[in-house]
């Protein structure tokens, strides 16, 4: 029972965060579409104007014996890396969680640029979230890359967990209505430029946060139904290894029977 | 007219209200500013305060750091960085708040090279959270 009641829990904070992410979304969506995407808007949603090098955020969990979990995440941004290092781009990845590391590490251990470690945190809070995010918008500055994308599982219920990429630098602002639907025109305090310097960093954090709390309780959904499926497989195999336990006792049982019998009759 | 709108205050971790609303005093970072229904539709930031929120009958108080606000005919939904019930912002709590601000300020100062303006941007913050403070009673005492 821990293990349903920690998946509630994750399942729990998943669910609340969702409302905060929809609500960003649809307010970036529409402010991106008011201010229009054109030369004078911030980097974060205009694009570096090149597409060369890509850095891929992997989250997985760090801990095992979650059945494909780790596995489904980590093989999407391999497709992925191999896709985009055959078209000749440069590839970087950080990797958040130590299990996708150790898959990637096989083959693309060259393009690990950082690591982020998530042992000993037994609730992920919107800090850690930010942290992560500080340190992709300080390569983002730095240069380092011009697109970036997250890869998680996104949680749709316990049985079904969803890998999932989603790219976050440039942001991805189809969130918001389109202007023939009558979007409602807002004024901004301060100017729209100031507003939306403010919010794509915070969608970066914010992208990054539903995906860690979506890999929370995707993790904890996938452990539980891998081990219920241990369970029934271990219960499947003791009834047969009993049956033919008693069988081959009853076997010696039999034999030693006819000896005695065959032994009485030869006197 | 409408005497009523949805007010939402949600926070990136969970959601802290869902409510109906006759009045939401909302501390924006030109100022604070009190919203009533068939407001026109704004957007706006938020700088560290005290955001009130009253339904004809009673006052709620919710502590917010910071966030955005929109604001349309109906309905007000308010994204705070981090938020709070008012009650629940003690002495600790406020404490730790001044040190983050605090930690804000002194990396902003030792990357001013770089980006000069994060510096007045994070003594700002400071000094908001610190008047913040003096709004609910508490003091940074330091």
């Amino acid at each position: 029972m821990v293990a349903a009641a920690k998946l509630r829990r994750a399942q729990d904070a998943a669910e609340q965060g969702r409302p905060y992410a929809e609500k960003f979304n649809h307010l970036l969506g529409n402010l991106a579409l008011q201010a229009g995407v054109g030369e004078s808007a911030p980097a974060l949603l205009r694009g570096t104007g090149n597409d060369q090098t890509h850095l891929l955020v992997v989250m997985t969990a760090e801990r095992g014996l979650c059945g494909g979990f780790n596995s489904n995440i980590s093989k999407l941004a391999r497709a992925e890396a191999v896709a985009l290092l055959a078209e000749g781009k440069t590839v970087k990845i950080i990797t958040v969680g130590k299990k996708g590391r150790d898959v990637l590490k096989r083959d693309l251990s060259d393009h690990f640029i950082d690591h982020v470690d998530l042992s000993g945190m037994r609730n992920i809070g919107y800090g850690d979230a930010r942290a992560v995010a500080e340190n992709v918008l300080g390569r983002f500055e730095d240069g380092e890359f011009d697109v970036a994308k997250i890869f998680y599982s996104h949680f749709k219920n316990v049985v079904t967990q969803v890998p999932t990429m989603r790219q976050i630098i440039p942001a991805d602002v189809s969130g918001g209505e389109s202007s023939e639907a009558g979007a409602e025109f807002y004024d901004y305090e301060p100017d729209e430029d100031v507003i939306l310097r403010e919010l794509l960093p915070r969608g970066v954090a914010t992208a990054i946060f539903s995906g860690m709390l979506e890999n929370g309780a995707s993790e904890q959904g996938a452990r539980m139904s891998a081990m219920d499926n241990a369970t029934r497989n271990a219960g499947e195999m003791i009834d047969k290894l009993t049956i033919e336990f008693n069988r081959s006792r009853q076997a010696v049982i039999t034999n030693e029977l006819i000896e005695i019998i065959s032994g009485a009759e030869a006197l | 007219m409408a005497d009523k709108m949805q007010f939402d205050l949600v926070s990136p971790e969970r959601g802290l209200a869902s409510m109906e609303a006759k009045e939401v005093q909302l501390p924006g970072a030109e100022g604070d500013m009190t919203a009533l229904p068939d407001h026109a539709p704004l957007v706006t930031t938020l700088r560290p305060g005290v955001l009130r929120v009253s339904d004809g009958q009673s006052d709620r108080e919710f502590v917010v750091t910071g966030g955005f606000a929109e604001i349309t005919a109906e309905s007000i939904s308010v994204l705070a960085e981090q938020a709070m019930p008012k009650d629940d912002v003690n002495g600790d709590v406020f404490a730790n708040m001044v040190d983050v601000a605090n930690e804000k300020l002194a990396k902003a100062q030792a990357q001013s090279a770089n980006h000069p303006a994060s510096v007045d941007d994070a003594a700002k913050y400071l000094d908001d959270i610190i008047a913040m403070g003096g709004e609910i009673g508490l003091s940074a005492n330091r």
